[in-house]
Formats: structure tokens, C-alpha cells, sequence
């Protein structure tokens, strides 16, 4: 077969986009959104049920749709829309062909096929396990059988995405090194391998269990390695979400990183030492030392979570060097006042990095303290953390890329363009309820994952605090809102990509690059060595004071939870 | 040149880092630093702490202990499913067990003493939840995980299941009672 060399030239940001490499990433994100669909409308009923005041759903019914909820929106959307950018990191960033797009559909089939196996096996009603499906509690054979069909078509995918950065080496598509936000991509796809393979070394066997070729399966054994999947996946999130708001910074405001070193760096930081950090689940379990617990949750050093507060600085610290330049040099935060509040492309990959810094990173490094964790474990504060982490933080730097895929990818105008522009403050809005108010509760000690905290009928029941049942109600009403902001989202890429106004350039054509290679980029003159604003200039005094607030928030919520700590029975 | 974008300098690794960067890093390591020594400073100075002693067992074996226990020290039973409550000697071995969807035997403690609390499931996994005081630990079939408890205040306090573990987790509640001591 000859090799597909079909490209074309986005009229918008100069890109040469490859044909097969563009249905790839249609298709992708066209899944993740049907799957975020799916997930929105469980998450609305499961969010009804825990606001105790409506208590929408029986039992049994929650808890399916809590398994069906965790798993569309953790696996299936997030990771469907990370193979999209993959593709779109790899191929299109790169200006080069996407490697075997025959295999890569073959990859995005068995991605499809794992997730409705699953879907049905979950909606049958015997595979309420939850997202994390602890052994011993068992589900039906198709329920692993999804999970292990859809990892195998990421594992391809990845694949697919690695052979493409040797497609472009090879044809010279681009001088250099790949750019930061490629590098990104590719921190995301060695940890999805990683990750892939520990799902693979649990879930295979779980599987051969649920048929009965395999008689036991041990609980800590399990909990051990499904965490070496289950928390690796959302560092492939963190790695994706922090190159998307890196691609947003250049793509708004032409925004260069302060340095190439520090921000690669940091992205080798996670690789290195983000695996190991699922122990942080294991920290009151029996059979582990607290020698093995303090050394695997600390990220060895907390290594990983410098990565991130260096991220959190030089994203940011960008963005306000493109600011100053063009002029927006008064004080300490013109840059950010008149940045693009109005462009939902900006808007929500800011309010992404702060809810994801702020609320999600925080509570995130506090629950991961080996002692912390014992006024922590399995309260909704657990969902609340991830709330901030996984919806604020990745899912709405997702949302806010599409608005700028739709018309560079799709090629459809933005339909309702004042619904998009309202859509990430209403999302973020109501997902910081949400998770705030969890964490509330959480402190108090609800429990997560339970259908009734009235334990109404029980004689040995427990009353919880009103302010509890006060901030499980505050979270309801976060919960509708952010439904809401979901809605708008999906109404807005839905009819913009089926009915959107076509985006017609006026002598545009395909390209069909019949023989050699893509046309190779000329190369930069060589500059002289120097920093951003030159060697010495403080060139980002805001953002500076921005992350000093941050570090201050920081130390003071990690003392008061020692405090809290202090304060239960002593424990040896 | 932005970040979608080959780096304009190709030999970007030898360009200066900006002050601002490292000033950041380093304060950002310094508070990493100062986190990773504070969980082995609690250890040596703090109250919380687990113990990690924990030993494999079985659903007999643990049951069995479990019974012994109830048969030397039950004071009374209570509710329809007469569940015994058991006030040990203070300093002695506490056995609680876990198992769809009841928390067995109900234990009555004395405030000030210390107890060797052995907590293990039967069946699936279970999450020991003590509120108000909101003391929360993983219960796993086959470990038995033994912590050494000081209840510091009289008063009675639940414990609940914070580990879903089936159609009727909502119901693993128990009561677990704290007198002072005579």
C-alpha cells in the first residue's frame, strides 16, 4: 500500500495537518465525548442520591451508576481524548505523517469495543464494583474483559504515537528537538505504557479468576497493583493537561516557555517518580512497612509534586512574559486582567491550572501523608481531591482545547459562541463546589461511596453532624451546576461539529505530497545565548507573587490537618 | 518561537535558567524537603501513628479468637440480633470483625487505658471508620492488622464501613462504647 501523504495547511495556525492523522482525531474525541455523555447524565442521578434531601435513586441503582460513572469518565472520556491529542502532539505538531493509520483505527475499534463490553457488563447489574473493582468482590467475566480489550488499543495507540515521532525524525519534518508541548505528550505516553502494563499484570489474572481458571486472588495483592494502574492513569492525565496548557499559552498569546530546560525537566520528574506514587492508596493497610509507605508516597522526595509547582510557575510565568511584551506592563497583574477572560480557550485553561493547583494539588499532597491519611481514607474527601485534580483540572483543560479544535481540527465555526464563552466559568464554578464541599464533608467524616449517611431505620446508626448534611446539599447544588456547565459543552461541540458553519478558506486546497517527504520547515538563524527577558530580569513578578500565595495556602492547610491529626486518639 | 514549536535554540539545554525559575525551585524543594521529614518526625514525636504489625491469618482462626474473647468478657447483648457487647481488661487483645454487613462483637472500652485492637474481614475488604473521631483504616480478608488504641474520652461512638463492599454496605454500622475507667 502506498503511504498516505495527504496534507493539508490550516489556514488558521499555519499547521500542516495529515488527513488520516485528522479522522484519527476526530474519531477519538467525537468517543471521549459520547463517553463524557454517558458519564454526565450517572453522575447526575448518583449526585441526586447523595444529597440526602432528594435521595433520587434505590441502592442498587447507585451503585451501578457510581461504577458506570467512574468508569466513562476516568477511563473512557479521558483517555479516548488523550489519544486525540497524542495524534495531534505527534502528527500534526510535528507536521509529519501519522505512522500506520490502518493500525490506529484497528486501535481506536478495540478501544470502542472494550468500552461498550464494559458499559454492558456494568449495566447488567452483577458488576457493581466500582471503579476500582477490589478482589475479592468479584464482577461478570465481561467487565474485565472490556477493561483489557480497551487497554490494548491504548497500548497500540501509544504505539501508533511513538512510531510517529520516528516518521518525523526520519523525514526531517521539523529541526531540532520536538517542541515542549510534544515532549509533554510524550511523558504522557511513556507513563500510559507503564500504566497499561500494571492494569495488564492485574486485571489479566482477575479476569481468569472471574472464569474460574484462577482460584484466589489476594486483597493486598490487588489493591498493590490495581493502584500501579489506577493512580498511574491520572498522572498520564497531569502530563497531558499540563502540554495542553502549555499548547493554549502559545496557541492565545504566542507564549514561549521561560526555559525549554526547566519545563522538559520537570516533565522527566514525573516519569521518574510519579510510578511509584500509588502507594499514597496503601497507607493504612495492613502488611506494609511505614518505611516502604514514607519513601513511595513522598514520590521519593515528593519529586513529582516540585514537577508540578514547577509547571504551576512557568505556565503562567509565560503568559505574563507575552503579556509585558505587548505592553501590558503596569503593576503586578495588568498582564492577567486583560488577558482574553472572554475566550473560553483561555478561560478555561486558567481556571483549569487554579482549580487544579489550588484545590486538587493541595489536598492531593496532604491525603498522600502517610499519617494524614488516617483522618482521610475513603472520605468523600477522596472524591473531592479528585474532583479538583481530574474534572477541574484535566476534563476542563480538555473542554477549553476544544473550543480551539473544533475550528482547527473539525473545521466548523464555534456554534453559540455565548454559551461557550459562559461554559468553563459555570463548569468551574459548580466542580469547585463539588469538590470544596466534599472535602468539608470529608473532614467531617463522611464516608465515600455509601447510599445512605442517615443510616435511616438502622438502631445502630450514626448521626452525622448537620453541617455535614449541609455541605453534602452544598454539593448537590455544585453538582447540578456543574451538570449544567457539562451540558453547555456538549451542546456546543455537538451542533458545532454535526451542524457547525463550515469553515471555507478561499483557495484552499489538499496537498497530495506524491513523492519524498513533507516539505522540510526552513531552519532558525542561531541565536546567542540568553534567558527569556535577558540573563537577569525578574520578568514575571506576578506570576511570582501568584505562586508565593499559592505556597502560603499551601504550609497553612498542611499544618492545620497535623493539628487535626493531633487531636484523635493516640494510635501505635 | 512558542511551546508547539521546535525550540528556537537547538542546544536549548545549555541556556541560562531566569532567577525568578530558580528562586522558585529551589523554595518549591526546600517545602518538599521539609514535608518528606515530617512524616518520620511524627513517628518519633507524634501520637498517630500505625503500627505496622500485621500477621496472615484465616477466617476460622480470627473467628475463633474473636469468640474466646466474647465468652470470657460479653456484659451484655443488644438489639434483635442480640449482638454481644464485650467490655476486654484494659491493655488486653481487642479482636473486631469484619464481615457482610455487620462489625462483631460491640466493644466497650475504658477512656485512658490502651487496647491492642486485631481487625480483619472474613470476606471482602472493609473500611473501619470511627466517628466522630474519624480514625479510618483498610480491613482486608487474611490480614490480621493490630493497632494499639488509647481512647482519650468517654462517650459513644460509631464505627461505619467506609469501604463499599456490596448491596448492603450502607448497613455495616456498630456502636463502640467508651466509659471511664474506676
Amino acid at each position: 500500500m502506498a503511504i498516505n501523504r495527504l496534507f493539508r495547511t490550516c489556514p488558521m495556525t499555519g499547521l500542516k495537518v495529515h488527513q488520516p492523522a485528522e479522522a484519527l482525531i476526530k474519531a477519538n474525541a467525537v468517543a471521549a465525548v459520547v463517553s463524557l455523555l454517558v458519564g454526565g447524565i450517572l453522575g447526575l442521578l448518583i449526585t441526586l442520591t447523595r444529597w440526602q434531601a432528594i435521595h433520587l435513586l434505590p441502592p442498587d441503582w447507585y451503585y451501578l451508576m457510581l461504577t458506570g460513572h467512574g468508569l466513562d469518565m476516568l477511563v473512557f472520556w479521558i483517555i479516548f481524548f488523550e489519544i486525540a491529542i497524542l495524534y495531534f502532539a505527534g502528527s500534526v505538531l510535528l507536521g509529519c505523517r501519522l505512522a500506520t493509520p490502518r493500525l490506529a483505527w484497528v486501535a481506536f475499534m478495540l478501544m470502542v469495543m472494550g468500552a461498550v463490553i464494559n458499559n454492558y457488563a456494568v449495566f447488567r447489574g452483577d458488576s457493581s464494583v466500582m471503579f476500582t473493582s477490589y478482589a475479592p468482590m468479584g464482577a461478570h467475566p465481561t467487565f474485565y474483559l472490556g477493561l483489557i480489550l480497551f487497554a490494548v488499543g491504548a497500548l497500540i495507540a501509544c504505539f501508533v504515537f511513538f512510531g510517529t515521532l520516528v516518521v518525523g525524525k526520519e523525514e526531517r519534518t521539523y529541526n531540532g528537538s520536538v517542541p515542549l508541548v510534544t515532549f509533554g505528550a510524550v511523558t504522557a505516553a511513556i507513563i500510559a505504557v507503564f500504566t497499561i502494563a500494571s492494569g495488564a499484570i492485574i486485571l489479566i489474572p482477575t479476569f481468569f479468576w472471574s472464569i474460574g481458571l484462577v482460584d484466589h486472588i489476594d486483597s493486598l495483592m490487588y489493591r498493590t497493583i490495581w493502584w500501579a494502574f489506577g493512580h498511574s492513569s491520572q498522572q498520564i492525565n497531569v502530563s497531558a493537561h499540563v502540554a495542553v496548557w502549555y499548547a493554549i499559552a502559545a496557541i492565545i498569546f504566542g507564549a514561549k516557555p521561560m526555559s525549554e530546560k526547566v519545563s522538559r525537566l520537570a516533565f522527566l520528574l514525573y516519569i521518574l517518580f510519579i510510578t511509584i506514587a500509588s502507594a499514597h492508596h496503601l497507607l493504612v493497610d495492613p502488611g506494609l512497612t511505614s518505611n516502604w509507605k514514607i519513601l513511595n508516597t513522598s514520590y521519593a522526595l515528593y519529586l513529582a509534586v516540585l514537577a508540578s509547582m514547577v509547571h504551576g510557575l512557568t505556565v503562567p510565568g509565560s503568559i505574563e512574559i507575552a503579556q509585558r511584551k505587548k505592553g501590558f506592563t503596569k503593576g503586578l497583574f495588568e498582564w492577567l486582567r486583560k488577558a482574553p477572560w472572554s475566550n473560553p480557550v483561555f478561560s478555561g485553561m486558567f481556571l483549569s491550572l487554579l482549580g487544579f493547583g489550588f484545590l486538587g494539588g493541595i489536598s492531593g499532597v496532604i491525603m498522600g501523608v502517610e499519617q494524614l491519611n488516617i483522618i482521610i481514607h475513603n472520605t468523600i474527601y477522596v472524591p473531592g481531591h479528585f474532583h479538583a485534580t481530574v474534572v477541574l483540572g484535566t476534563t476542563l483543560a480538555f473542554m477549553a482545547v476544544t473550543y480551539f479544535v473544533i475550528p482547527a481540527i473539525f473545521r466548523r465555526e464555534l456554534a453559540f459562541p455565548k454559551i461557550a464563552q459562559w461554559q468553563p466559568y459555570v463548569f468551574a464554578l459548580g466542580m469547585t463546589m463539588v469538590s470544596v464541599f466534599m472535602m468539608g464533608a470529608g473532614t467531617l467524616g463522611v464516608p465515600r461511596r455509601h447510599w445512605d449517611i442517615t443510616f435511616a431505620g438502622n438502631p445502630l446508626g450514626f448521626e452525622f453532624p448537620g453541617t455535614a448534611h449541609l455541605m453534602m446539599a452544598l454539593m448537590g447544588i455544585g453538582g447540578l451546576l456543574a451538570v449544567v456547565g457539562g451540558a453547555m459543552y456538549l451542546l456546543v461541540t455537538v451542533y458545532s461539529v454535526f451542524l457547525g458553519k463550515r469553515i471555507e478558506t478561499p483557495g484552499f486546497k489538499t496537498v497530495r505530497v506524491v513523492e519524498g517527504m513533507a516539505p522540510a520547515p526552513t531552519r532558525p538563524a542561531a541565536a546567542a545565548l540568553q534567558a527569556h527577558g535577558g540573563a537577569h530580569a525578574w520578568s514575571a513578578p506576578g506570576t511570582f507573587t501568584l505562586a508565593m500565595v499559592f505556597l502560603t495556602a499551601f504550609v497553612l492547610y498542611y499544618f492545620i490537618n497535623w493539628k487535626y491529626l493531633s487531636e484523635v486518639w493516640p494510635l501505635k | 518561537m512558542s511551546a508547539i514549536q521546535p525550540p528556537e535554540q537547538r542546544i536549548w539545554w545549555k541556556q541560562p535558567i531566569e532567577p525568578l525559575e530558580i528562586t522558585w525551585i529551589v523554595v518549591a524543594f526546600i517545602w518538599c524537603l521539609f514535608m518528606f521529614l515530617m512524616m518520620p518526625y511524627w513517628h518519633v514525636f507524634g501520637k498517630q501513628n500505625l503500627a505496622n504489625e500485621a500477621y496472615r491469618s484465616t477466617p476460622e482462626l480470627f473467628l475463633s479468637k474473636a469468640q474466646a474473647m466474647v465468652d470470657k468478657h460479653k456484659i451484655r447483648e443488644e438489639t434483635d440480633q442480640k449482638i454481644p457487647v464485650v467490655k476486654p481488661p484494659a491493655g488486653s487483645d481487642v479482636y473486631l470483625v469484619a464481615r457482610l454487613w455487620q462489625w462483631w462483637p460491640m466493644l466497650e472500652l475504658e477512656a485512658g487505658q490502651t487496647y491492642r485492637l486485631h481487625l480483619m474481614s472474613l470476606d471482602w475488604l472493609h473500611g473501619f471508620s470511627l466517628q466522630p473521631e474519624n480514625i479510618n483504616i483498610q480491613v482486608h480478608p487474611g490480614y490480621e492488622h493490630i493497632l494499639q488504641v488509647s481512647p482519650t474520652r468517654a462517650g459513644t461512638y460509631s464505627i461505619i464501613c467506609n469501604e463499599y463492599c456490596g448491596i448492603n454496605h450502607h448497613t455495616m454500622v456498630s456502636k463502640l462504647y467508651v466509659v471511664t475507667s474506676k
